[in-house]
């Protein structure tokens, strides 16, 4: 466990709120995380002190502005080691990020008949864009299915899955719902062994909060994820891709800050990453987000991961106690990030409490969790499930909290007599 | 929302013993909605004979909620004109429940509302 947890709890204000007059157990980290003070207070001064837009005043408040959205964009490469800052582009979340590269470099690239791989377990945010890329262009989507244990089958599939015809592979690296942590590096150097030119791109919208993350080192063309759930505001993400590819990709968006020189008939754009940044960003949301990665480098991704490691052995176990509760993803530890989805089942193994329901019991003790689909409704069909309930961790989570939950799904089972 | 308030003894006892769960062989009329937000899905089938609805069955799969809804709703239209039947909406659904939702999960209450709807303008 963290060794300063009630100190970085008391940095995180809405932790002391009470709910229905108990004290708030928040397990709902994968959906998006809290705010600690320095991120709130981060957003609140550069309103309080320095708000103007970026790269068009000559006056002070412009210059500070504009100082401090690039320099959160330094700081956003220092923590995620993406090499040159330009190669980080701001958009709105992960999936603006991934929409970016199907529309900007998708459109261009894939051909009719040319497929795209992806996988059983992704969020819909990395599926519908590339069904609407496959239905415009004419392509085929094609995905690595998962084993028994919710890991993906990668190493008995992927030399069939990869043809002569392969353009993109673009995977999660960790499971939003499973929890699995992909082992990414390894994913990118069969695909490339099986076709060197393939494009891969990561959706780290779940490993960035929780892991390590160095993507200059992962080997993969474009890397997506989004600040709220990495303890920054909403409305902020971030594309990286390399820089050749971002040179050559036509813009996404058309309009002011992305534009060198506007003619009546023609344009030239600027250069990147403000080519792919048009009209005003939400420059707050930069700082702020880079105000997040200060913190948690400030506590270490290491110690971050190995303290949700810890709660997630702690959760797995007290679960497994609970009769007739089943746990959906990979045993191993060292394979899961902090995400435990479960469902109650009856003796046949059929759901016995619906998770909406159980959540709702659930959020009268004042614990959040979340229930449902979990945005990967292709997933649960494998899992032959329609719904489950969800816990899933952060930095500031205790073994206390985890204590909360057996109890409250024990009282859970009891009203709805599973 | 706490609890206590939703999850009533006539609620709890109608999911135990639901009434009107089940298909018709030759429905008149017939829609199925999925609420997008968490995959609760209701099927609802009606059987109408001289303008009034004869026979009413729902199913389905989801939380107590959108299914104790669609079986108390199907109990209600029975009996009752197309025309009498246009007339329910949410306030009558919510009294059938005896429950105060919030907004999450009124949408898993008025699913089968949704459903009728969708039903009687096809």
């Amino acid at each position: 466990m963290l060794e300063n947890i009630e100190k970085i709890r008391s940095d995180f204000p809405i932790l002391g709120r009470q709910i229905y007059g108990k004290k708030l157990v928040y397990f709902d980290n994968a959906a998006t995380s809290q705010k600690p003070k320095a991120v709130i207070e981060a957003i609140a001064d550069y309103y309080r002190t320095s708000n103007a837009n970026v790269h068009r005043g000559v006056h002070k408040l412009s210059e500070e502005a504009t100082e401090g959205y690039e320099a959160a964009r330094k700081r956003v490469a220092n923590f995620v080691n993406a090499g040159d800052a330009r190669q980080i582009i701001f958009t709105r979340n992960a999936t603006e990020a991934i929409n970016l590269v199907a529309y900007a470099w998708g459109r261009k690239n894939i051909k009719k008949g040319e497929e795209i791989l992806l996988t059983e377990m992704e969020h819909h945010s990395n599926l519908v864009p590339w069904q609407i890329l496959a239905a415009e262009v004419g392509a085929k989507l094609k995905f690595i299915p998962i084993d028994e244990n919710g890991e993906l089958s990668w190493r008995k599939s992927l030399h069939k899955l990869v043809t002569n015809k392969t353009k993109l592979a673009a995977l999660t690296h960790v499971s939003n719902v499973l929890g699995t942590i992909n082992p990414v590096k390894e994913i990118i150097e069969d695909i490339r062994n099986l076709k060197s030119d393939v494009r891969i791109l990561i959706d780290g919208a779940q490993a960035v909060p929780h892991l390590p993350v160095s993507i200059q080192t992962l080997g993969c063309d474009f890397y997506v994820f989004t600040g709220h759930k990495m303890l920054g505001p909403t409305g902020i993400g971030v594309l990286w891709a390399r820089k050749d590819l971002l040179e050559e990709m036509p813009p996404f968006l058309g309009g002011g800050d992305m534009i060198l020189e506007v003619g009546f008939e023609k344009s030239t754009y600027n250069y990147i990453p403000w080519k792919f940044e048009a009209g005003t960003p939400h420059i707050a949301g930069a700082i702020g987000l880079a105000a997040a990665c200060d913190y948690l480098a400030k506590v270490g991704m290491k110690k971050v991961r190995e303290h949700e490691q810890e709660l997630t052995a702690y959760a797995q176990k007290a679960l497994s106690e609970i009769k007739n509760l089943v746990i959906y993803g990979p045993k191993k530890l060292e394979k899961r990030a902090g995400v435990i989805s479960f469902n109650i089942v009856d003796k046949k193994g059929k759901v016995a409490i619906h998770p909406h329901d159980l959540a709702s019991i659930l959020d009268g003790e004042g614990i959040a969790l979340r229930s449902g689909h979990h945005c990967a409704q292709p997933l649960m069909k494998v899992l032959g499930i329609n719904a489950a309930a969800r816990a899933s961790f952060a930095l500031y989570n205790t073994k206390e909290e985890i204590d909360r939950l057996r109890p409250a799904i024990e009282k859970a089972k009891e009203i709805m007599r599973a | 929302m706490p609890e206590n308030s939703l999850y009533r003894e006539v609620l709890l006892e109608r999911l135990a013993n639901p009434v009107n769960q089940g298909s018709i062989k030759d429905p008149d009329i017939e829609a199925r909605l999925v609420n997008p937000l968490c995959g609760d899905e209701v099927l609802l089938q009606i059987k109408v004979k001289d303008g009034q609805i004869e026979q009413a069955k729902y199913s389905g799969n989801g939380c107590a909620l959108s299914q104790v809804s669609a079986s108390f709703l199907t109990e209600e239209i029975i009996g009752k004109t197309i025309g009498e039947v246009k007339k329910i909406n949410e306030d009558d659904i919510l009294k059938m429940l005896g429950a105060n939702l919030g907004p999450s999960r009124l949408k898993c209450a008025l699913l089968s509302l949704q459903v009728l709807k969708k039903a009687l303008n096809d």
